[in-house]
């Protein structure tokens, strides 16, 4: 099961600060949750700054990002 | 195509695009009217339209600046038209308005926001070195709260209603700029006649160029405060190629218009107290970085949906009326019979700056979750994930 990471409601930086934790953890693959297109945007960004694999989903109005190596 | 356009502002190049436009269109509402080196002000801004309102009576700073009702509505605009509009609330708005209110004092202390700090510079202004240094020094400190588990908690998704509260307010003050209403003899609504509140470029021109930079920041996330934030943080440098598009375009600007000079003293509403221009802006730094946003990326926010980036201009609008009725607020160097005499803060002002530096000390210690030593994946975990 991917480890999870609910960052919905949260402002700048905090999505961010939250889904690098998890990338620093080592264990994947984790489910970023968020509710805006910037998170879902710096998130992104942030992953592959990282060198990891990102999978973006729409469900309904939110975004699960599936962060994988 | 909205997804590709929305990438295309979120990549590097969407960010520098932003921060050229605003570098090129801040010195050309200057040479269109605008205060010197306040081509674009937001703190400066919002302090005028406090004015306008009369709720200071700062004669000479008191005009409802179309370009703060600009940013808004150009966001707004944005934020439907790419389906973003999302109307949110209830993070500690208190605590927003608070650090909303202390940014401003800040802010005002050195005179101007980040926004103008760069601009300031852009037109040869060394007093916004010093003012810089105090803002990354600010935003160095919310960085180290940051990082121990300082956080203002969840907003809540609420009424489409909410979120159209800032986007009409911003309306309603058009209409009353537009129909020059007046509500008593001589004011409110006031309208400078001298000083930089008379200064201005034509209404139109003015929300316009407003529009455009709201449309244009909504989209990249333009943040001035993230900036520097994002650099100490986690050493990336997105957000601030958007700013040093900006200072770089509004020099180069400047330089074609002829509207540089380079120097510490007598510069245009500005002062050459350093230690002051430093403090006023460490203390906006970090009431900006513990609020998650520069004023100019809070207006954006608002625009959006944002019911507590809203509470946030309401409280800078706010501070803005004490630092003028409290005489708080940084005067310009002035010369005198060709002697120059340096402006600076009141006693009040030097106190106000140190309680608003206490208030977000506070404010970083108390409001923190704990953070494991251990860094735990499951961060914020939900029982359930629908």
């Amino acid at each position: 099961m991917a480890i999870q990471v609910d960052a919905r409601g949260l402002s700048c930086p905090q999505p961010v600060i939250l889904a690098r934790r998890a990338f620093e953890a080592g264990e994947f693959p984790i489910e970023v949750w968020l509710d805006t297109v910037t998170s879902r945007e710096n998130v992104r960004r942030a992953a592959e700054r990282a060198g990891l694999r990102v999978q973006v989903e729409t469900v309904g109005d939110e975004f699960r990002l599936t962060i994988s190596r | 195509m909205s997804e590709r356009l929305t990438r295309f502002f979120a990549s590097r190049w969407g960010i520098i695009l932003a921060g050229a436009a605003i570098g090129i269109l801040a010195p050309l509402l200057q040479k269109a009217g605008n205060p010197p080196n306040m081509g674009i002000c937001v703190a400066c801004f919002e302090r005028d339209i406090a004015g306008a309102l009369g709720l200071h009576r700062a004669g000479v700073v008191q005009y409802i600046r179309p370009e703060i009702i600009g940013f808004v509505l150009g966001s707004l605009a944005a934020a439907l038209l790419f389906r973003e509009f999302k109307a949110r609330a209830g993070s500690a708005p208190i605590v927003r308005f608070i650090l909303g209110a202390f940014a401003m004092i800040g802010a005002l202390t050195f005179l101007g926001c980040p926004w103008r700090a760069l601009l300031r510079l852009a037109g040869g202004d060394l007093n916004a070195i010093l003012g810089l240094a105090g803002l990354t020094f600010g935003v160095t400190i919310g960085v180290m709260f940051l990082k121990s588990g300082y956080n203002l908690g969840r907003s809540q998704r609420t009424y489409p209603a909410v979120g159209w509260i800032m986007p009409l307010l911003m309306i309603g003050l058009l209409l009353l700029l537009v129909f020059e209403v007046q509500f008593a003899e001589g004011g409110p609504v006031f309208f400078s006649k001298s000083g930089p509140g008379s200064l201005h470029a034509a209404l139109w021109i003015s929300l316009g160029a407003g529009l455009v930079i709201g449309f244009l920041a909504q989209r990249s996330r333009f943040c001035t405060m993230g900036s520097i934030r994002d650099v100490i943080l986690m050493r990336d440098t997105h957000l601030i190629s958007g700013v040093a598009a900006l200072l770089v375009v509004a020099f180069a600007t400047n330089l074609v218009l002829g509207q540089v000079k380079v120097g510490f003293d007598a510069q245009p509403v500005a002062h050459s107290n350093h230690l002051w221009n430093f403090m006023g802006m460490a203390l906006a730094g970090l009431a900006f970085a513990l609020a998650g946003g520069c004023p100019g990326r809070q207006l954006f926010l608002s625009g959006e949906g944002d019911g507590d980036a809203a509470v946030f201009v309401l409280g800078m609008i706010t501070g803005a009326a004490f630092a003028h009725n409290f005489g708080l607020a940084g005067k310009a160097d002035q010369v005198a019979n060709g002697v120059l005499q340096v402006g600076g803060i009141s006693n009040a002002g030097i106190v106000a700056v140190i309680i608003g530096l206490v208030v977000c000390l506070a404010i970083g210690f108390t409001m923190r979750e704990k953070v494991a030593t251990q860094p735990s994946p499951r961060v914020a975990l939900r029982t359930e994930v629908e």
